[in-house]
């Protein structure tokens, strides 16, 4: 029987099996940040041992970092900042610190740098590692425990996950993105649909996206629960990895690229488990819970508890709208939100914000719009083109780049009950800032958004 | 970490769903850089509201969260089970688990059990009704029992047998390290380094 994408992979890391223990698995990149770092480090000092393979590791600062210029106000912030810096100085591992022309969000810069390539087994001590298995890649994330491990030995043991194929049927309607079906999806399976399993995009929507809609679809894998979520690489990976600073070069090129082709899933491999969604039905998506699952059209209207049959989704819905200060039946449209963010790992790279620009150039935002790039990469390619001079005449605000307003662990946070319409991963109660209400949504519905004050898409304008 | 072997407590009940690790620790506490002190963190948001449970005295000194579905979504951050084992918590008990607070939990010594659904309910019911009602763990057994009740739950040989010796996996993976050794000598030469 043919095999998967992912058992493929999969298989080519096994450093060593033996029956009733987890395989051993090799790891190709080690990505780390200063937050789920600093106690591996110090867990290493503790046993006296040291990084293994520092040049299979590579470090940014990214969730503490104020996306305006200056140092770092908060002396905790710049302690866990400054702690990362002597780590990767103590252990010779390369790191781009704030200010430095390749910072910026770890799941942004791998891609960037083409450190992200297809068929390697990525980890990172943060949950949207998935976003690399856009590139035919096993990625996931990790916590501080396996940090520490995969430092001293570069490899993890770790059983291999099911696998489940997700096949988008016919093509995402004009005006519907790669963040619309995500949502959607999460929507259709649930938090907990993915558990335990690679999921693997598939099917002719899929095929057509860019590498940076494949990369925000694959990020969004870990709110269906899903262990890695896997795209397999085609013509669209490779164009968008040839000359890259750490691409193959020369014949080197040739070789990967003929591997790369073989890293698809066999047509008589089977998967665990196959939903099946059609694009061609799908309109612009948004949240209106506090989860991620918690998701609609955004022409439909805020749900009504009693429609959830399972008695636990039904109590789920019931506190997510007390703590959204929504009521049942109100249009989502009518909804209005005080702060718009456009970036993060999911949605900061220059196609989210170009797609952002189109929206505002020429308009004005009514709401305080913050437009974070990525990287200091994404940044400099939207100078390049002018999309800042777009975003500034809106009256946006223009920021350094970071993780900003996807979580409360830098100065770009929501007050206690202020609403956003945001292009983040998560919604989760006090996610954006303690009291804060998230509404999750594509960049093009953000600047919509801004632009009117209420949840909208770019079509209503 | 700490071996496990079986454990006997008092459970606080969670009658929450979808309890995600920014609700167990908010991203806040994410900024220490030592391993301890979490504990003050824990459901930092919830324990605002004084009929939050944890803030109930009768379930002081308890041992054992017994949680709705989809414990433990979200976020990689492991302080979310440094919070709960400092805390007091020794063992979380739910249907569904997120997949990296699991292993977070099993390389920490904290147990994730799962059982299902209706078995949950049984025992959030009775630490509701008396919340001095005991909970034995038996991972020896791989059983739950409560008054009655005695429930099987599942968990790998390899997985328990770790645990219930307190082993540090990379003390285990070094024995291995002429594999990995080898294993790197073979590695596709196209592969990037970060140098």
């Amino acid at each position: 029987m043919g095999r998967t994408l992912a058992e493929k992979v999969w298989e080519q890391h096994v450093v060593r099996r033996a029956e009733g223990e987890p395989d051993l698995l090799y790891i190709d990149l080690h990505l780390i940040h200063e937050v789920t770092s600093p106690q591996a480090f110090d867990g290493l000092r503790m046993a006296g041992r040291t990084v293994r393979r520092p040049e299979l590791t590579i470090a940014t600062e990214d969730h503490n970092v104020p996306t305006v210029l200056g140092p770092i106000s908060d002396p905790v912030s710049r302690t866990q900042v400054e702690t990362l810096r002597k780590n990767a100085a103590e252990f010779g591992i390369r790191l781009h610190p704030m200010g430095d022309a390749g910072q910026g969000v770890v799941h942004i810069i791998g891609p960037q740098f083409g450190l992200t390539q297809p068929g390697m087994t990525i980890v990172c001590g943060d949950s949207h590692t998935s976003t690399h298995g856009a590139f035919g890649a096993i990625a996931f994330g990790i916590g501080t425990s396996e940090v520490e491990h995969v430092l001293a030995t570069q490899t993890l043991p770790a059983y291999r996950p099911k696998t489940m194929a997700i096949e988008v049927k016919g093509e995402l309607p004009v005006g519907v993105t790669a963040k619309d079906l995500i949502l959607a999806i999460i929507a259709k399976i649930g938090t907990g649909g993915g558990q335990g399993h690679i999921v693997e995009y598939r099917g002719e929507a899929v095929r057509k996206l860019s590498m940076e809609g494949r990369m925000t679809v694959c990020n969004m894998s870990i709110e269906a629960g899903a262990r890695a979520g896997m795209i397999a690489p085609d013509e669209t990976t490779f164009e968008y990895l040839r000359g890259r600073p750490h691409a193959p070069k020369g014949e080197a090129w040739d070789q990967a690229v003929a591997y790369w082709k073989t890293l698809r899933t066999d047509d008589d491999a089977e998967f665990d488990k196959v939903v099946e969604i059609d694009a061609s039905t799908l309109t612009p998506f948004v949240t209106w819970g506090t989860n991620p699952g918690q998701g609609a059209p955004l022409g439909s209207v805020v749900p009504s508890p009693e429609q959830f049959s399972d008695p636990v989704e039904r109590a789920a819905a019931e506190r997510a709208l007390e703590y959204m200060g929504l009521t049942a039946g109100t249009p989502l449209r009518d909804i209005e939100v005080d702060t718009v963010f456009v970036g993060s790992c999911t949605n900061g790279r220059i196609e989210d914000l170009r797609a952002a620009a189109e929206i505002l150039r020429g308009r004005k935002v009514v709401t305080r719009t913050l437009i974070v790039p990525g990287s200091m990469g994404v940044k400099k390619a939207a100078e390049e083109e002018g999309l800042h001079e777009i975003f500034k005449a809106a009256g946006a605000e223009w920021r350094e780049a970071g993780c900003s307003m996807c979580l409360g662990m830098n100065p770009d946070t929501l007050k206690p009950g202020e609403r956003s319409a945001s292009t983040s991963n998560r919604n989760f109660e006090g996610r954006q800032g303690k009291g804060g209400r998230t509404h999750l949504v594509s960049p093009q519905v953000a600047a919509a958004t801004a632009v009117t004050g209420r949840l909208t898409a770019p079509a209503d304008l | 970490m700490e071996a496990f072997t079986t454990h006997t407590g008092r459970a606080v009940p969670l009658r929450r769903s979808n309890v995600d690790t920014d609700q167990i620790i908010p991203a806040v506490w994410l900024k220490q850089v030592s391993r301890t002190g979490f504990e003050k963190g824990l459901f930092a948001a919830w324990r605002e509201d004084p009929s939050f449970v944890l803030n109930d005295p009768a379930y002081e000194g308890a041992s054992i969260l017994v949680s709705g579905p989809d414990f433990g979504t979200g976020s990689s951050r492991e302080h979310a089970v440094w919070a709960l084992q400092q805390y007091g918590f020794r063992v979380v008990i739910s249907s569904r688990f997120g997949d990296i607070f699991r292993n977070n939990s099993t390389k920490m010594g904290l147990l994730p059990v799962v059982l299902p659904e209706d078995v949950v309910e049984r025992l959030q019911a009775a630490a509701e009704a008396d919340p001095k009602t005991e909970i034995t763990v038996d991972l020896v057994e791989r059983q739950v029992r409560q008054g009655d009740l005695v429930v099987p739950f599942e968990i790998d040989d390899y997985t328990r047998w770790r645990l219930m010796e307190g082993l540090d996996d990379i003390g285990l993976t070094l024995r291995h390290a002429d594999a990995i050794e080898e294993y790197e000598n073979g590695r596709q030469p196209w592969l990037p380094t970060t140098v």
